[in-house]
């Protein structure tokens, strides 16, 4: 009776128990519950997301299906993947984005990837709140304390605030790490091989994390604290070193990092893999608490911890390493080819599962129901106007679109010697891979705003904005991982959202030729107040083979100023513009559609004009649309201009506007350019001039001074309030 | 030349280090923190990171550690330099190798950035940038003690624009001898043109020249 109880508490369901039963041929124990329980959650089972994820396209991705996926450059595969620990960061945010940073880079590790660089996508609630302000205080300060701690530099990221993320933050980490090609280990086991922990002692800590993470949010979530685990990023940076270098022994077979369920997900998941039995005698390892249950042992989240599966004759060798970094190391198994997952304590057996059991939580088909606010929303109209210089100062002062100084100056970026461009920039950061001679070219992006008002379009086009990111600095973009930040995938509404998304998502990376390697989905990011925005991060790397092809993110003195691509017109939709937002607190409207083939054009101009020596800057046109796009190509230099920007009767429209595909690029050959762009068919508008102190286009003037002050300023100065 | 790299549980810039050294085309090796034969290196680097996490204060625990307990001997015997990065200044300064003391930067936060210092050396430009990334860096010191680092010119490197709130912007300085140097910006970190920053190719210069000398 207990036991029936329990699987109710633990959040499986009756017809899951039921298969649970019937696929057993028996009734689980207490101890086989709990582990069902952790396993097919949403946070380790993706039962409700994994049927449409296999809808992207992998094709150039390696390692798939491992810790991270990655893509092939020369003899080395850097390994990236993003990862969300939102609600952790809710209760806690210091602790939790901190150990948000250790246990993705764990992912990377395990595959015996060096971890290079790290990458965040941050969302609040509107910075003017005092929660919100206390939210992204303390996860910067997290990411920046583990981080800066750990030797792996944060290169790049995006923070946005909207009121939709106030009690539902998103706090996603990408951990970029890069391997030589015959070095890379499997996280599959083999069978008649020891099974070691290394790490942490082994304490009471994220005990049902990985449940915790699988419901949404309520007023009795701060109860849930105990459920956030406590990083050490001393512990992980000594974990690191002795990874790598344990990794490097030939009689390690395989190794995994202990992440969300512990040391179950982790030991089950290798044996599933590897098509082998395992025994884990539950008594032999490190424990921080006197007393644990098996229960508590098996789903303990204690941080800073590994897995290794080596051959008998290497345990010595790691069992060594392990004391030359004073890190605790267990031996607390074997592998076998029963096919059986063993549980044992003090001898006696406690738990005999089929791993691929565990492994194959019920995959569930979403029910879902177009959501009716898309057409009420689609239908609004913004018919409100502001005058240009007060508009302008708003805008570039605007959290969402003024400079992350504030946020990067507390990251060090610059530890591992690789880092250009570096954060400030450009729209991406890059990672120099000098062991092959190029420069890799990082960013990541989220436009929650668009995905809410176009599931499909809205995805779709932040996959490109993200190629755009890269494209503008000379990167090729050769991949993307994505983490997927919804609500409650049970309600049709968020089914809808999660699904079109992945079906833009997907799209988009079949256009432009590039592989998702590998993801993250965090549901139930939802309150009953409210429901985030349903948003996708992509993370994108792309390479560069020679630094010195790497394109500047700015203006010079004296530059032709040309905007390349789509330009607004009367018609054009500009649905999820961020000025609407700033100057109205408006959503609605049709949201533009990426034209992949313009996109591709594009490029290819971009890419001609590099290498014909005719291109100075490049900036992709995104957020605070034409004129966010000029400005921040000044701001940097100090630079004026003489020009014009508007060509259509709506003046905020022309100016901050957002559409895809379009880019503004500057040289000093004007008319050499403008021929080449005629031969390949691009539109272009040559805008005007770089020069001066002052910003001057259709009889306005600004100070490029006074304007750079309030854009570098404002997050710091908002922040002091 | 033959540099040793001395790294501690938690030191995070001896890959660089060492980069930057081999770059010059010095030997150079890691020294794990248990090491206490020093005698056959020319150049000992305390590189940055945080070692033993920092705990207790930057450099606290490290000043302990067995292969800096042995740097006393390798000065005394003066068998070459010894050069202290961001945490290793912090270590310096801790063993009391170096006067003063490295401490919370004004601002209470971790600063990573890449300023412009002014450099008092012969034969070295005197305007340079170099990255800065920590968030004890504040040197500090007794007004007796800063008089005579400033009367003995042992101050070599200020920042311009000071970042942390140290004293009169001393950003790294040496000993009385010459011999014992610290610093809290990177030089390792702007080698490379690949980075955009190279002005830390002085300072090997510099060292080398010393040394040859």
């Amino acid at each position: 009776m207990i036991v029936i109880e329990l699987y109710k508490q633990l959040g499986l369901t009756d017809n899951e128990y039921q298969e649970i039963k019937d696929r057993l041929g028996r009734e689980p124990n207490e101890l086989e519950t709990y582990l069902f329980s952790a396993m097919w959650s949403e946070h380790c089972g993706y039962k409700h997301s994994r049927k449409y994820l296999s809808r992207y396209p992998s094709g150039g991705a390696v390692c798939f299906g491992e810790n991270a996926g990655g893509v092939e450059i020369g003899n080395h595969v850097v390994a990236f993947k993003v990862e969300s620990h939102n609600h952790p960061s809710a209760v806690e945010p210091f602790q939790g984005a901190a150990t948000g940073i250790g246990g993705i880079i764990r992912d990377v590790l395990a595959m015996g990837a060096r971890p290079i660089a790290l990458l965040d996508s941050l969302k609040f609630g509107k910075l003017t709140s005092p929660l919100s302000k206390h939210l992204f205080d303390g996860v910067v300060k997290g990411i920046s304390s583990y981080g800066n701690s750990i030797g792996v530099p944060t290169v790049a990221g995006e923070v946005s605030f909207d009121e939709s993320y106030y009690d539902s933050p998103l706090v996603n980490v990408m951990a970029v790490g890069i391997v030589e090609k015959n070095h890379i280990k499997s996280s599959k086991a083999k069978p008649d091989n020891v099974v070691i922990a290394a790490g942490s002692h082994t304490g009471r800590d994220g005990i049902h994390g990985a449940s915790f993470a699988s419901k949404e949010l309520s007023e009795n979530s701060k109860e849930d604290r105990p459920s956030v685990q406590i990083g050490d990023p001393f512990m992980k940076k000594v974990l690191i070193e002795a990874t790598l270098e344990i990794l490097q022994l030939e009689e390690v077979v395989s190794s995994q990092d202990f992440g969300a369920a512990g040391l179950l997900s982790s030991s089950s998941e290798m044996t599933a893999k590897g098509n082998c039995g395992m025994e884990l005698y539950l008594d032999r390892l490190h424990l921080r608490e006197k007393d644990m249950q098996p229960w508590e042992i098996m789903l303990s989240e204690s941080q800073e911890r590994m897995l290794f599966i080596a051959k008998p004759e290497g345990v010595d060798k790691v069992l060594k390493l392990a004391r030359k970094y004073d890190i605790p190391a267990s031996v607390i198994g074997k592998t076998d080819n029963s096919c059986q997952y063993k549980l044992f304590w003090h001898d006696e057996q406690i738990a005999n599962l089929p791993p691929e059991l565990l492994n194959d939580a019920p995959l569930y088909d979403l029910e879902q129901k177009e959501p009716e606010y898309l057409s009420y929303y689609a239908g609004l109209e913004l018919n409100c106007i502001t005058d240009i210089p007060l508009a302008v100062k708003k805008v570039i002062s605007d959290p969402n679109f003024a400079s992350k100084k504030w946020v990067y100056r507390q990251y060090d970026h610059t530890v591992g010697n690789r880092t250009f461009p570096r954060p400030g920039d450009a729209g991406c950061a890059g990672i120099w891979l000098f062991e092959e001679g190029g420069v890799i070219g990082l960013t990541i992006d989220s436009n929650g705003r668009q995905v809410f008002l176009d599931p499909y379009n809205g995805a779709r086009n932040t996959v490109w904005e993200s190629c755009r990111n890269l494209i503008s600095s000379g990167f090729e973009p050769l991949g993307i991982t994505n983490c997927l930040n919804y609500g409650n995938p049970e309600k049709p509404e968020v089914a809808y959202q999660l699904i079109k998304s992945i079906d833009g998502i997907a799209d988009a990376c079949h256009e432009a030729g590039i592989p998702v390697v590998s993801g993250n989905v965090s549901l139930y990011n939802e309150s009953p107040e409210r429901r985030v925005y349903p948003t996708p991060s992509i993370g994108t790397l792309g390479y560069c083979d020679n630094p010195k092809k790497l394109i500047r993110n700015y203006f010079k003195e004296n530059e032709h100023i040309i905007l390349i691509g789509k330009d607004i017109n009367n018609t054009s939709n500009i649905g999820g513009s961020l000025y609407q937002r700033v100057l109205y607190d408006y959503l609605g409207g049709y949201i533009d559609r990426t034209d992949h083939k313009l996109e591709i054009l594009l490029k290819n101009a971009i890419f001609k004009l590099r290498s014909e020596k005719l291109l100075g800057g490049c900036i992709d046109v995104s957020e605070g649309g034409l004129f966010g796009a000029v400005f921040e190509g000044l701001a940097k230099t100090q630079t004026g201009f003489t020009g014009s920007l508007i060509t259509i009767e709506d003046k905020e429209k022309a100016l901050f506007g957002e559409i895809t595909g379009r880019y503004v690029i500057s040289s000093i050959n004007k008319d050499t350019t403008i021929a080449i762009l005629e031969q390949m068919n691009i539109p272009y508008r040559v805008l005007g001039i770089s020069q001066g102190v002052s910003l001057m286009f259709d009889g306005y003037l600004f100070d490029i001074e006074e304007l750079s002050r309030l854009y570098y300023n404002s997050i710091e100065l908002e922040m002091q309030q | 030349m033959k540099a040793g790299i001395i790294v501690f549980p938690g030191t995070n810039c001896d890959i660089d280090t060492k980069r930057a050294c081999e770059h010059f085309g010095w030997q150079a090796e890691y020294l794990w923190h248990d090491e206490t034969c020093l005698d056959k290196y020319d150049v000992i680097f305390l590189p940055g990171g945080f070692s033993y996490g920092d705990y207790i204060r930057a450099g606290r625990l490290a000043k302990f550690s067995p292969a800096v307990m042995a740097l006393n001997d390798y000065i005394e015997r003066k068998n070459g330099f010894v050069i202290g990065i961001c945490n290793g200044f912090q270590v310096l300064c801790e063993r009391k190798l170096l006067p003063g003391i490295l401490s919370m930067n004004d601002s209470t936060k971790f600063i990573c950035d890449i300023v412009p210092l002014k450099v008092s050396i012969d034969s070295h430009p005197e305007d340079i940038c170099l990255p800065v990334a920590h968030a004890e860096g504040r040197y500090i010191a007794s007004p007796e003690t800063l008089k005579e680092i400033e009367d003995n010119g042992m101050v070599f490197l200020r920042y311009k624009d000071n970042p942390n709130g140290s004293v009169n912007d001393i950003a790294g300085l040496y000993d009385r001898d010459n011999r014992i140097i610290g610093l809290m910006p990177h030089p390792e970190r702007a080698i490379f043109k690949e980075t955009g920053l190279e002005d830390g190719k002085y300072f090997f210069k510099m060292f080398e020249n010393a040394l040859n000398n």
